[in-house]
């Protein structure tokens, strides 16, 4: 997963799109995973990172990052060529 | 360092709801480390905020309207050229600009230095020639037609489907989503700004700007793009966030060098779903969000007046990113002798 390399996004979880000029609030789990993509984690990676942070089972947590990521999508936060 | 001292005339210091650059423009010339500036502001209405706005203009005097013609101005400007001894106008409005052009080898006769668009390129990013304009340097623009009478938006149906944008030449537009809404709007806006009308096919999507500088040459000087944040319902940006988008550099970078732009400008431009621009609109003149330019670290106004007085300028490269406009109306309390002295003597 690669989130856009300009992404800026705030210790409170305010986020601007520098190319579009859109910005958003995530809320904290959405910031850390947002930090992870950037630290260049796979979705494999941050699912068990996240399995493990917040004790949950992989697939609530498999199925919740999908949703999150076509959020993130639909709002052009992620690069268009990555399929992942 | 020494500043070097000017004195800058400066029309379009109306900042109402659909405000004129003159304001913003006069903010850019006093924020500039080199020049220490006498502003002389040009107005054509009593009641333009400006004239009153002593801390930012120092005196202003009336100008005749531009119906009035190009000899009137003149007359006009010459009286103004002996009590102020001008460097450089910097006429912002666009219903004014033709004069100005024409006057230009006068008034720089006089002393007076511009920084203009000639007469062809101001002509040719018209916006009823935009259809050409977009085929000739290969930018992509919604369709459109010029229409002259009103039975011809009857006729649309086959070139464009609705919704449709209807465009006075100079000012105001409207969103018709039938025939009689294109009509109305039709009657509407030629009653106010005269013909032609332009029909443009309505692009859905987020508007945004670039203000940028020409050096004449092919050279940009200066470019900051800009998305709308909040728009009034003049359609006018009321805020704005300056962004990071290449595309628009391009593209701004490919007008200025394909048509030699000289002066300053603004694209208007629209994205659609698919993430395409499409010009919409080429000001050819410094718009009323420019000060964002200077916040962002391109004084494009200090830029254009030494480009008018035919200083080397360099173009800049770089802006902040993510920095926002918020703009706000303010009252001022004006004593009833300074609007008597702009009405009955025509200066202040």
């Amino acid at each position: 997963m690669k989130i856009n390399k300009n992404l800026a996004i705030s210790e409170n979880g305010f986020c601007l799109n520098p190319v579009t000029g859109e910005s958003f609030s995530i809320n904290p789990i959405g910031a850390e995973i947002i930090q992870l993509f950037k630290a260049g984690m796979t979705s494999e990676k941050v699912v068990k990172e996240l399995c493990t942070s917040y004790n949950i089972d992989e697939a609530t947590m498999e199925r919740d990052l999908y949703d999150f990521v076509n959020v993130l999508k639909h709002h052009q936060l992620i690069q268009a060529d990555e399929k992942n | 360092m020494k500043r070097t001292k000017i004195t800058v005339g400066v029309t379009g210091i109306n900042p109402i709801d659909s405000p004129g650059p003159g304001i913003p423009v006069i903010r850019g010339i006093r924020d500039s480390v080199e020049m220490e500036s006498r502003i002389i502001g040009l107005s054509y209405e009593s009641l333009d905020p400006g004239i009153y706005m002593h801390e930012l203009v120092d005196k202003t005097y009336q100008l005749p309207y531009p119906s009035a013609g190009a000899d009137r101005l003149l007359d006009r400007l010459e009286y103004i050229q002996s009590k102020e001894h001008l460097d450089v106008i910097i006429p912002n409005l666009d219903a004014e600009l033709y004069s100005f052009i024409k006057l230009e080898p006068q008034l720089k006769q006089m002393g007076i230095h511009m920084c203009l668009p000639t007469l062809f390129q101001f002509e040719e990013r018209h916006k009823f020639n935009l259809d050409e304009f977009g085929k000739k340097y290969d930018i992509p623009v919604p369709k459109s037609k010029t229409i002259y009478a009103p039975e011809e938006v009857y006729g649309l149906e086959k070139d464009f489907m609705y919704p449709v944008v209807i465009k006075g030449k100079f000012y105001d537009a409207g969103i018709a989503h039938n025939p009689e809404q294109a009509k109305t709007y039709f009657n509407k806006i030629s009653a106010k700004w005269g013909l032609p009308i332009i029909v443009q096919q309505f692009v859905m999507g987020n508007e945004y700007n670039v203000v940028g500088l020409g050096d004449g040459k092919g050279n940009t000087i200066a470019a900051v793009p800009m998305r709308k944040q909040f728009i009034t319902d003049k359609g006018k940006a009321w805020a704005g966030i300056s962004i990071d988008e290449k595309i628009l550099l391009d593209m701004t970078r490919k007008f200025v060098k394909a048509t030699k732009w000289k002066g300053g400008f603004e694209l208007e431009l629209m994205k659609d779903a698919n993430g395409k621009y499409f010009l919409l609109e080429i000001n050819p003149r410094i718009p009323a969000w420019v000060y964002l330019a200077v916040g962002c670290g391109q004084n494009i106004p200090e830029a254009l007046v030494k480009l008018a007085l035919g200083k080397k300028v360099e173009p800049y490269t770089d802006y902040a990113i993510g920095k926002m406009f918020v703009r706000y109306s303010y009252d001022m309390i004006v004593d009833i002798s300074e609007f008597e002295k702009i009405t009955t003597l025509g200066e202040l």
